[in-house]
């Protein structure tokens, strides 16, 4: 399974045609005690950066865009109940959506594991 | 992820409190308020730092606001020129909470005016200070001075353990009744300490000598009850606490009746007037006509409603708009105060709000959204 990093903080992991996707470590971190998350309706269909998700902070909105095009297929239902799920495992257990992905070759924008920490080191 | 947060702040061309260093000492997120470096948060977090206030005690650095000393003879049957409060009659050493009103009624600033035996002590906004300076300088009668103390921090220690922890250092200070006032001695240094805050909370205000107040903060750091508060969870206990944020649910577009604020107009100044506006606040208290008026929301999920989302009725129709909005960690949902028509201000009015384009539902709702823990002795 390969992961994969937006500047914007999202990662996305791919299996065959599917995406999950969720914020980062950096991302929550950033955003502090995570209250609220508005996630897409299954079924909807995006376009890469698209906003199609929406984080509430105790600090504030933050928009998700998201990083590849496609079909809504799945969201995290636990999110609604405990979307301080977000702050405590964000590459796991806090993922908000899975995606079928419309064109893969969108994936090549975004970055691998080692690019995105050397990004993020970069904006420190 | 759309959020600006990951560029450290220049704190260059800010002000400073006298609390600067100790706040990059103890780890806190500073951000520009009100002209000031000022922490949002520390390590802890908001949520943290918003529960450990309500559960034990928290320490806040209030230094930006500004502090005031007004002498003359009859300073305090003068200053109800310029105020609606009842301050004459305020016995010494004790606290009224009032606002500078202008000549249309609107609300220019408001503040506590402490009475003591030979002055006033005022405490203003700090973005406001200025402007309240300069106003009370253009009617301030001859023979008056006024001072902006400038040599002084100002703190806030609030929560249920936050008076035992200051009699530790200030004996008595836990006797002192809601809204008095005294001078004490604080690991040396003269303070003056104020049984009030904005957090709906037992505790006090203290005025430090700038040299001290680091000393004295760690001092009360070192307390095991006591952890450092930032301004966002300052935010999200006055919130809980129906307690309003000058600039956003009070401008000079509100009048103290619309603000829901009439308690701090004592009965004699409603009788009697004598203060800017009140050829437009007296009617509208007698005869209960105004455009809107300040009530608290409570969202029906658990999407919060910011500052600015418009409250519409079940027509779609816009009634109001949020001016204060967020999560309420203590709560546990989301809390909004606004702005309504008055025939929707009722306790239980079934509203809408509108976030990011989807209409939800929510309901006028009774404030304080936590009780208020003040200390009144029986």
């Amino acid at each position: 399974m390969t992961t994969y990093y937006s500047e914007e903080h999202e990662w996305i992991s791919i299996e065959g045609e599917t995406g999950t996707i969720g914020i980062t470590e950096y991302a929550q971190n950033a955003l502090g005690d995570i209250v609220f998350i508005e996630v897409p309706e299954v079924g909807n269909n995006y376009d890469k950066g698209d906003e199609i998700a929406v984080v509430e902070s105790v600090k504030a909105a933050s928009e998700i865009y998201t990083p590849v095009g496609g079909e809504v297929i799945a969201i995290n239902e636990s999110l609604e109940s405990d979307p301080a799920l977000v702050n405590a495992h964000p590459e796991t257990d806090g993922w908000f959506y899975k995606i079928s992905i419309s064109d893969k070759d969108e994936l090549d924008e975004l970055m691998n594991a080692a690019a995105y920490k050397a990004y993020i080191d970069g904006l420190e | 992820m759309s959020a600006d947060t990951s560029h450290p702040l220049n704190t260059g061309d800010l002000l400073k409190t006298p609390l600067f260093a100790l706040h990059e000492k103890l780890g806190g997120k500073m951000v520009s308020f009100a002209g000031y470096a000022l922490p949002v948060q520390y390590p802890l977090g908001v949520m943290g730092e918003h529960n450990h206030t309500r559960n034990a005690a928290g320490l806040f650095d209030v230094s930006h606001m500004g502090q005031v000393i007004i002498t003359g003879p009859g300073a305090d049957i003068w200053i109800e020129s310029l105020v609606p409060g009842n301050i004459k009659d305020l016995a010494v050493n004790h606290i009224r909470y009032s606002m500078f009103t202008n000549d249309h009624g609107g609300i220019m600033d408001d503040l506590m005016i402490t009475k003591r035996k030979n002055d006033l002590f005022l405490v203003v906004n700090a973005a406001c200070k200025s402007q309240d300076i300069a106003h009370m300088k253009a009617h301030l009668p001859e023979g008056f001075t006024l001072t902006e103390i400038t040599d002084r921090a100002l703190v806030a220690l609030q929560g249920p353990k936050a008076a035992e922890v200051l009699s530790r250092f200030s004996s008595g200070a836990d006797q002192m009744n809601f809204m008095t006032y005294a001078e004490v001695t604080i690991c040396g240094a003269e303070c003056y300490i104020s049984r009030s805050g904005y957090t709906g909370e037992d505790g006090h205000e203290i005025s430090i000598p700038a040299h001290k107040a680091e000393d004295i903060c760690r001092a009360l750091l070192a307390e095991e009850e006591v952890e450092v508060i930032g301004l966002g969870a300052r935010d999200s206990l006055r919130l809980e606490a129906g307690l309003c944020l000058y600039g956003h649910d009070l401008t000079t577009d509100t009048t103290p009746v619309e603000a829901s604020l009439l308690w701090a107009i004592g009965k004699r100044r409603r009788e009697e007037g004598g203060f800017p506006g009140d050829h437009i606040i007296l009617p509208q208290i007698k005869n209960k006509n105004y455009a809107k008026k300040r009530v608290g929301i409570l969202p029906a999920g658990r999407a919060p409603a910011r500052e600015g989302t418009v409250i519409v009725d079940a027509e779609g129709h816009e009634i109001g708009t949020i001016t204060s909005g967020g999560f309420g960690p203590t709560f546990g949902g989301p809390v909004a105060m606004g702005y309504i028509k008055p025939e929707f201000a009722a306790v239980g009015t079934e509203v809408f709000l509108v976030v990011r384009g989807k209409s939800r539902a929510a309901h006028v709702a009774k404030m304080p959204f936590v009780p208020q823990r003040y200390y009144r002795k029986t």
